[in-house]
């Protein structure tokens, strides 16, 4: 087995080279399985054993020889790249794919492969791989956000869990010290990884099912407000060693509360046992409600592909039908929601304690990305909240030029389809 | 005969030529035909926009403000570096002994990659918490921690750039004016000390700087251009998983993002590339001709 593994890394160097000489072959590999050779890329996971085990579900497909790509760096962007030329993936997971990839043609449309259980894929996350009701990538599994916070500093400082934006504030600058900060929410004092959620938890939405931008609201601004408060008051910690998607800063006691991911949960849990707890992004305002994002890496196929059908039927066979390598998946490395709810429902792990209450903010309260939402609009939208947050320049002006922004966006999509 | 020296000509020159019209030039033309499509996620584009994406990239207020901000920190960091390698070299022309281990010492970081550089000055010195170097040599004096790079007001993260890229760039134009520091004809410090001048700022001024000249006006194009240019230590000392912030962004950095980000728009970001390479052509031009690049020592 061990040299099996090792004869498809050296395959999978192979099909690099061949990349990089932009001459892809189709026979490249005699003797190796049956049917078509695929390439199959996957970005670089942090768990331990998240790669052997993609290595373990390709080598056990019969009908076509996968080889997969382990794609460390900016993966996004390799994919995107990839996409324009021939010697790209076959199939790859995507977090996506985007609205331009769809109308591009880039990406081939997966509906069919769902027929039966489509209903069975959390929405949440289906929802943004949808485009005019044709379905572009298999979700993967759910990945969330949410709110951590230290049980033992907050009881000591007498701060109950923040259930309001407002309480949050007070929360913070309570909990701040000269060693320890209220809050993390990333070296950009929130700006990128808040995104759309305090929007969200003002009840509004960055796109309207009209497709119009969904913050054209007063509301939008103050919300967004309380944020420099947050920065203003100094509550924040800003410039940790390793950003919001580490849970380093909470377990070494710089912070006492941290926005992080869901993976980080059993880090968490094995260095703080029971001292902590997770929360979602709180409400504010009196249409408020708390709110978590959600997202999932979907599986795709290339349009370029030399062999597109043997690509769809691999998918189709991972990522809809081997429901056992779906939660191997999901659950042995690192922490994720399967994305198929009768997974999820079923694992044990997701029943008790932090873990439980994660899934349900990730149920009750979780937003997706809308597919509308393009990577235009979300520059515009990040700089605005950073210049607000960091800058305390206004809210409202600058969410004036935002709004004006994104829709001119929403109209030139509109204009491609 | 001749055909022989043809064909050597060729032996040599060729693979180089090939390789520069492959890498650098087919890419250069392809990117000035691809700003005048509507080039998104395609580099084979068949809609013809004119000249939208030029004036689409001037009135985006990112790309222009950019382009201010650089024009601003061409001013500072252009005479910061110019006077700090002088001063480097003209110390170290002066040291009787151990001149070779200071030059190295100094010339050394000219071998660090920006990127390590960055992420040294980016973990360790100017992290945000208490125990990063800056921090800690500031609690020495009472003061409490700043996060350097994610502070605006005031705007600390120049700090972090500016010693960075001094730290890395001084060293080598340091070599640059030592070689032509050791090129003045020792003869003249000779005359000027008979005719009276006191060594010092007088020798200096009178002497040493005219004899510069062509050094100078060397370093200050490459100086101008390599601020345009800017990338490295910018990208990896503010950019995160999420993006890049609405400051101290290169012009570069956003096309990045415009183009080969997940926008995909290359249209627009070559339009953005060819606005800044006009913008730095018509900058260095101007300088030559102003500093009267090419003349000799003697003319000046």
């Amino acid at each position: 087995m061990a040299m099996s593994r090792r004869a498809l890394l050296v395959a999978g160097a192979g099909v690099g080279a061949g990349a990089l000489a932009a001459c892809g072959s189709d026979t490249g590999r005699g003797g190796g399985g049956s049917g078509a050779a695929l390439s199959q890329w996957y970005h670089q996971y942090g768990e331990p054993g998240t790669q052997q085990a993609v290595q373990r579900y390709a080598a056990a497909y019969k009908k076509a020889h996968v080889t997969v790509q382990w794609r460390p760096g900016n993966y996004d962007q390799q994919t995107a790249a990839a996409l324009l030329t021939d010697s790209g993936p076959d199939v790859f997971e995507v977090n996506g794919p985007t609205l331009d990839q769809i109308q591009g043609g880039q990406v081939v449309d997966l509906t069919d492969l769902l027929d039966g259980v489509k209903d069975d894929f959390n929405p949440a996350v289906l929802t943004p791989k949808t485009y005019k009701g044709r379905i572009y990538g298999v979700p993967q599994v759910v990945d969330m956000q949410l709110l951590y916070y230290r049980k033992s500093l907050l009881k000591a400082a007498g701060v109950q869990p923040p259930a309001t934006l407002d309480a949050l504030v007070d929360a913070a600058r309570t909990l701040t010290t000269s060693k320890v900060k209220g809050l993390f929410l990333g070296n950009d004092g929130g700006a990128g990884v808040l995104g759309g959620t305090p929007l969200y938890a003002a009840g509004l939405e960055l796109v309207t099912e009209e497709g119009k931008a969904g913050f054209d609201d007063p509301a939008a601004a103050r919300t967004l407000g309380k944020l420099r408060r947050l920065y203003a008051d100094k509550s924040l910690l800003l410039g940790a060693p390793a950003d919001w998607s580490d849970p380093s800063a909470l377990l070494q006691g710089l912070t006492a509360m941290q926005w992080c991911g869901l993976w980080a949960l059993p880090q968490i849990k094995q260095q703080l046992g029971d001292d902590f707890g997770v929360l979602p992004f709180p409400a504010d305002g009196g249409q408020g409600r708390p709110t978590v994002p959600v997202g999932a890496y979907g599986a795709a196929v290339s349009a370029r592909s030399r062999h597109r059908e043997a690509a769809r039927e691999y998918v189709k066979w991972l990522w809809v039908e081997r429901t056992d390598y779906q939660e191997d998946f999901a659950l042995s490395y690192g922490f994720h929601i399967p994305a198929r709810i009768s997974l999820a429902k079923k694992a044990t792990q997701l029943h008790s304690g932090p873990a439980a209450d994660a899934v349900r903010l990730a149920t009750e309260h979780g937003y997706a990305q809308p597919l509308l939402w393009t990577p235009a609009a979300q520059t515009a939208y990040q700089d605005a909240l950073s210049r607000i947050i960091k800058s305390g320049a206004d809210p409202e002006s600058e969410l004036r030029a935002v709004v004006r922004k994104v829709s001119g966006e929403l109209d030139r999509v509109k204009r491609t389809s | 005969m001749r055909r022989r020296r043809v064909l050597w000509f060729w032996v040599f020159v060729g693979p180089f030529a090939a390789g520069l019209a492959l890498f650098t030039y087919v890419p250069l033309l392809w990117s000035v035909g691809l700003s005048f499509f509507d080039a998104q996620n395609t580099v084979t584009p068949t809609h013809f926009v004119g000249l939208d994406n030029y004036t689409a990239m001037l009135r985006d207020d990112a790309f222009t403000g950019s382009l201010k901000t650089f024009l601003v920190f061409t001013a500072f960091i252009v005479p910061v570096t110019y006077l700090l390698s002088l001063s480097l070299a003209l110390m170290v022309n002066r040291v009787r002994r151990a001149r070779a281990f200071f030059r190295s010492v100094f010339f050394l970081p000219a071998a660090c990659s920006y990127v390590v550089a960055a992420l040294v000055w980016k973990m360790s010195i100017f992290n945000g918490v208490r125990f990063g170097l800056a921090n800690t040599v500031l609690d020495w004096f009472g003061g409490d921690p700043v996060a350097w790079l994610s502070t605006t007001d005031p705007p600390w993260y120049w700090l972090v750039i500016v010693t960075v890229r001094l730290w890395l760039q001084a060293g080598f134009y340091m070599i640059l004016f030592l070689a032509g520091l050791q090129r003045i004809d020792p003869v003249l410090y000779e005359a000027a000390a008979v005719d009276g001048a006191r060594p010092g700022w007088t020798v200096l001024r009178h002497i040493t700087l005219p004899q510069l000249r062509a050094t100078s006006v060397a370093v200050l194009l490459l100086l101008v251009i390599n601020a345009f240019q800017a990338f490295d230590e910018f990208y990896n000392l503010l950019s995160d998983a999420r993006g890049y912030p609405p400051y101290a962004r290169p012009p570069l950095v956003y096309l990045y993002y415009t183009a080969l980000g997940q926008g995909q728009n290359l249209g627009l970001g070559s339009a953005g590339a060819v606005i800044l390479a006009l913008i730095i052509a018509v900058v260095t031009v101007g300088q030559a001709r102003w500093l009267r690049l090419g003349r000799t020592d003697a003319d000046g």
